[in-house]
């Protein structure tokens, strides 16, 4: 059955007063309005989030989320697959959809994070590393330091090079009502910044974030009947890589996104030449790179001269992150996968207001762990 | 509760070798079967970075690095902290450390976290 996307919400990122139930609940609604579809056609509810119970003690969110806005007796599910859990719920949603099991199905994630400290965050995020790594106060941020150092030596990348990723995602935000940071930067503000995990200073990496979004899929039959605006989601698979990170042969290459990437790919009967916008998990400004190489958009070693060539703004033959990316749009964990399609959805429908760009097929790529889990999408305008 | 203490490496019949332990060898789904002691080796570092933002529990700053060790011929990897500063391509060798970092502070309560283990320490 092929899914059809018919509706895209997301509420504006940052540190917001709502704990996660709110945002759900307003991403939700939002997006059934932005549809024009009622709750009792709603057949099953998916709610991307990583960690409400460890955020603020809060569990069950999909049951709650259901009954609040009436969608009883409606199937409902929570998707965790940590950073990657928004993905995952895309996928879900599909299969949903296209299993024939159900012909409405809602995809809402959201994260409420900015009421904890750092140092409390980073010790919930880093919670899904080995206990080999945990141990030693490894964190996704470091994973980032340890790899860029062996990706900068292997290929003699300037480390300027991932300071214009940065800038570039800036620069987008801007133009993005509902992001977290709408300020320019240049390069010399990401290379100042203070030192995170050696060679990446704050700047490299996304900030911590409130926020929810929201998709409807149902048959493209049935979208027809509320609509002529629609997309398709056309390639969708998720794929895994080790746990321990140091068991990769090269931690430079994101296998589970090349794998998810290819799938995907297969799936929609196109390649990454065939791809006019993307957005992908820049977590940190190194993974833009490094999921260019993986997608098959730039050779190895290669990825990093797309920012610095302006291939990736959004005049340029790739844009990519048109939003700002999770650089500066935000990264409410859950939310992150679902806010990525509603920006394709946007851009596919011409809805992208001042970031609008010229693209018929769009890719979204959401990274959990450090690569460990890993959902790609293919989404196209009818 | 798993330990950390000796350092292990772990073969399987097909001598696949793992650090750490896997229910099943990751190359050919065997069970693991023998141990190698990774702790009296010296290792080299393959890539590091120093972190000046931890998580709760854990020292600050705080050098990483990835290590890899040679079984006779065989490589096998490690991460842990380092007692100084490191560089890529230098030689270290693990030190027994009682307290990697604070299980009060942390988030953490599985049984099977080791809060022991061994840092890397540059052989001069």
């Amino acid at each position: 059955m092929d899914v059809a996307v018919i509706g895209a919400t997301m509420t504006p990122f940052g540190q917001r007063e709502a704990w996660i139930q709110e945002l759900l609940t307003k991403a939700a609604l939002a997006c059934l309005d932005d549809a024009g579809v009622g709750t009792a056609v709603v057949d099953q509810l998916y709610v991307s989030n990583m960690a409400s119970g460890e955020f603020e003690g809060k569990t069950g969110v999909m049951n709650a989320l259901a009954a609040d806005i009436g969608l009883t007796p409606a199937y409902a599910q929570r998707v965790g697959q940590t950073s990657a859990s928004g993905g995952a719920g895309l996928y879900a949603a599909w299969q949903s959809v296209a299993s024939g099991a159900s012909e409405m199905t809602l995809l809402v994630g959201g994260e409420k994070m900015t009421h904890r400290s750092t140092g409390e965050s980073s010790d919930i995020i880093s919670s899904l590393t080995h206990p080999v790594e945990y141990s030693h106060g490894v964190t996704l941020p470091s994973f980032a330091g340890l790899t860029a150092r062996a990706y900068l030596d292997r290929f003699d990348v300037p480390r300027e090079s991932l300071a214009e990723v940065a800038v570039k995602n800036h620069a987008n935000a801007t133009k993005n009502p509902d992001a977290q940071f709408k300020k320019e930067i240049d390069t010399e503000d990401v290379l100042s910044s203070p030192m995170v995990a050696d060679p990446l200073r704050l700047y490299d990496y996304c900030p911590v974030t409130d926020g929810s979004a929201a998709l409807l899929f149902c048959p493209v039959s049935v979208a027809k009947q509320y609509t002529d605006e629609f997309v398709r989601l056309t390639g969708v698979a998720g794929a895994t890589d080790t746990h321990v990170v140091h068991e990769r042969e090269d931690p430079t290459w994101m296998r589970a996104v090349a794998e998810s990437g290819r799938q995907a790919f297969e799936m929609a009967g196109c390649d990454s030449e065939d791809i006019d916008v993307a957005e992908l998990h820049d977590m940190v400004t190194l993974l833009e790179p490094l999921e260019l190489e993986a997608l098959g958009f730039a050779d190895r070693g290669e990825g990093w001269r797309f920012a610095v060539e302006d291939r990736t703004t959004l005049s340029g033959d790739l844009p990519v992150n048109t939003s700002g990316g999770l650089k500066a749009r935000g990264h409410p964990l859950g939310a992150t996968g679902v806010a990525q399609a509603v920006e394709i959805y946007w851009q596919l429908l011409g809805e992208a207001g001042k970031r609008q760009v010229d693209a018929k097929r769009g890719l979204t790529c959401n990274v959990g762990g450090f690569g460990n889990c890993v959902t790609t999408a293919v989404l196209e305008a009818e | 509760m798993m330990t950390d203490q000796e350092l292990l490496a772990y073969r399987c019949e097909n001598d696949h070798l793992t650090y750490p332990a896997h229910s099943r060898c990751p190359e050919c789904g065997n069970p693991q079967t023998e141990t190698v002691s990774l702790a009296d080796r010296e290792a080299t570092v393959l890539t590091w970075t120093t972190v000046t933002a931890s998580p709760a529990g854990v020292r600050e700053p705080n050098t990483l690095a990835i290590v890899e060790f040679d079984v006779d011929g065989q490589a096998v990897r490690a991460i842990g902290s380092t007692t100084d500063a490191v560089e890529t391509g230098a030689t270290v060798r693990p030190v027994y450390v009682d307290t990697l970092r604070d299980k009060e502070a942390s988030i953490r309560l599985s049984g099977d976290q080791p809060w022991e283990g061994y840092r890397f320490e540059p052989v001069e």
